[in-house]
């Protein structure tokens, strides 16, 4: 593993791990049953500096921000390495955006350059307000012969031969620009420096190291913190191999560990839930009496691990599962969003390791993680090293808003000042999420001060981001709230968004308003649709500047109703 | 591309199959998340027990920002 301290910015790092372990394989990329190719570290350089080269021809100099729009693969990081190589700030957007909302997210950041895949190209070239993107050169990848590419150039067409210029940067210097939320409402772009990835990477990599040979295999997508962190730089530092799928498919994704003989991979709850279904599915179709063994199995596992986790022996009591994962997976690192107790003592109980984690993209990714000395499902894990979280005002229950300090807290919001100071204060980030920390110093969560939701995609859902997308219900005044946030219940279990409904003197919230509302809601992409509907009759508390009081109306909204108004769509 | 009846009505009675509901209950203009009651995952499977029977491979990508049966099967179409 490189030590990170002796480097200032990811570009030197990378480069350095290049040179230590040439001829060991870092990328593989598979589609389906498929594989596209495996390439070394010598060959990623390779692959990567015609492309800096060109990204320098076509102007990046230092501090020049080139976004990607990728789903998953070795182009991504080859791009993200020649833009680091360069100078470059990255722009990681989500792929699974609106067009218009990574339109709307490449103004935001003043992206310069963009690289992005044919399919996704095309579509934003379609949307409304293409014409004034703003971004001067622009790659395509995997577009087919003969396409019209609407001014842009082709990914695979740069085969210079001259030496790019590599451009060192300083540690407080920007290395990223990487958006949590804010498409609808304001964009949230939180800054984070080479410092922040340096650091988070050293933390990190001290709890789950990576080496030359190990496999991690990327699902997360690599313009979240998370995956850019664990299925990027921290494998490169240690000259692993990171592999990439180009679907999501359950049954590939499930194979993919047997085939590549994962030993690491991270996982969102929705993704770690579907192979617990499919597991006990597979563990209910056995023949009774091999059940009756299977389960007599797990029980002496359960009972040897109880203290401390013992995988090779797990391994051997329950080999056939463990067979079915490959053999060699080492541990699940699940985050993103809350992760039920029972899901995560399933897996243990099989002698496989989750490690729950915790983090947020102003974090720097990693806040906490549980390291099984010993298990436990009911936490976040304990703060990385060289983490300090604090409770903030605890109540009676010790329960109040978690603060962290770090290397690896963001440096700013983009543009943003106001939202900086509420957001870091005194040097401590106020993440918004409400928790508590144990005698064992472990973090448990209980829910959020914040009005959002996190699904089990972990996706940041704010209400404000989605308003717009009501706009003309024929009612006096609406507002979109997560339930959890009117009526609080110490869980980040099943959070929903719910809007309330104002309706105009004299008239009601009609099963034929709440038609217009769940029509209006289709438009969202699926998992950002609101639950239910809430009927309020008085006026909404508003600002000189007429914005909702959305905190007073909360408020009064908890004092004469309860969970029971929501009436589903 | 529209899709035709013919794709259309297979999609439909393909997705009742596999999620095990009455094929009454489904119309072309349902959203399939709510329909169904199913999460993004549980579409990508809807996807490859369509491809399987179509004969044909979709991308995940093109599966994105759809919910509704209708322009699920013009998907499917525009590639058969």
């Amino acid at each position: 593993m490189l030590d990170l301290r002796n480097y200032s910015c990811l570009g030197e790092a990378l480069r350095a791990a290049v040179e230590r372990w040439p001829g060991e394989i870092c990328l593989i990329e598979s589609d389906r049953d498929r594989e596209n190719g495996r390439l070394t570290y010598r060959q990623f350089h390779e692959a990567a500096m015609p492309l800096a080269r060109a990204l320098q021809d076509a102007g990046l100099v230092p501090g020049t921000r080139a976004s990607i729009i990728m789903t998953n693969q070795s182009k991504w990081l080859i791009s993200a390495y020649a833009i680091l190589y360069s100078g470059g700030v990255l722009v990681p957007l989500d792929y699974k955006l609106t067009p218009a909302e990574q339109l709307q997210l490449l103004a935001h950041s003043k992206a310069e350059i963009l690289i992005t895949e044919y399919h996704l190209w095309k579509a934003i070239t379609q949307a409304e307000g293409f014409r004034g993107l703003a971004v001067r050169t622009i790659l395509v990848t995997e577009a087919p012969p003969g396409a019209e590419l609407a001014g842009a150039r082709r990914w695979e067409e740069f085969r210079d031969a001259r030496e790019p210029a590599f451009a060192p940067r300083k540690r407080s210097d920007w290395a990223s620009i990487v958006y949590s939320s804010g498409t609808g409402g304001q964009p949230k772009g939180a800054v984070l420096t080479h410092e922040n990835y340096l650091e988070l990477c050293r933390a990190l990599t001290a709890v789950y190291p990576f080496w030359p040979g190990v496999r991690y295999l990327s699902i997360l997508p690599t313009n979240h913190v998370i995956d850019f962190m664990v299925g990027f730089f921290g494998p490169f530092i240690c000259g692993a191999t990171v592999v990439h799928l180009r679907t999501l498919r359950p049954e590939y994704v499930r194979d993919a560990f047997a085939r590549y003989k994962i030993a690491y991979v991270t996982l969102v709850p929705l993704i770690l839930k579907n192979l617990q279904k499919g597991l006990q599915a597979r563990f209910d179709a056995l023949p009774p009496a091999r059940r009756k063994l299977f389960h007599a199995l797990v029980s002496v596992n359960k009972a040897l691990t109880k203290r401390r986790p013992r995988p090779a022996l797990s391994r051997l009591l329950l080999k056939q599962v463990h067979q079915a994962f490959g053999g060699e997976l080492r541990a699940i690192i699940v985050g993103g969003a809350f992760t039920e107790p029972q899901t995560l003592q399933f897996f243990y109980d099989l002698g496989i390791l989750v490690a729950n984690a915790y983090g947020t993209t102003e974090g720097g990714a990693g806040i906490t993680v549980n390291d099984f000395k010993p298990f436990r499902a009911d936490t976040v894990g304990k703060p990385l090293p060289g983490t300090e979280v604090k409770i903030l005002n605890p109540d009676a229950d010790a329960i109040g808003e978690v603060v962290v300090r770090s290397k690896s807290v963001m440096s700013h919001y983009l543009d943003d000042p106001e939202m900086t100071a509420e957001t870091i204060v005194d040097g401590w980030l106020q993440t918004g999420d409400l928790g508590r920390l144990d005698a064992a110093g472990h973090l448990q969560l209980f829910g959020r001060k914040k009005n959002m939701i996190v699904t089990e995609e972990g996706k940041n859902i704010y209400p404000e981001d989605i308003e717009n997308v009501f706009a003309g219900l024929p009612v006096k005044e609406f507002c979109v709230f997560a339930a959890n946030y009117l009526w609080p219940q110490r869980t980040m279990a099943g959070e929903q968004l719910v809007i309330v409904l104002h309706p105009e003197a004299g008239q009601e919230v009609t099963p034929k308003l709440r038609e217009q509302v769940a029509a209006k809601n289709r438009r969202l992409i699926n998992f950002k649709r609101i639950h239910g509907a809430v009927a309020w009759d008085r006026d909404f508390p508003r600002t000189a500047s007429l914005k909702i009081k959305r905190g007073a109306l909360a408020e009064k909204i908890r004092q004469r109703l309860d969970r029971s108004a929501v009436v589903p769509l | 591309m529209h899709a035709t009846d013919d794709t259309l009505n297979q999609v439909l009675t393909l997705a009742a199959g596999h999620f095990k509901v009455p094929r009454q209950s489904l119309s072309p203009d349902d959203d399939f998340f709510k329909t169904l009651g199913i999460d993004s995952l549980q579409a990508l499977d809807l996807l490859t027990r369509l491809e399987n029977h179509f004969g044909v491979e979709l991308p995940d990508y093109e599966l994105q920002g759809v919910s509704d049966f209708r322009t699920l099967a013009a998907r499917i179409q525009s590639r058969l």
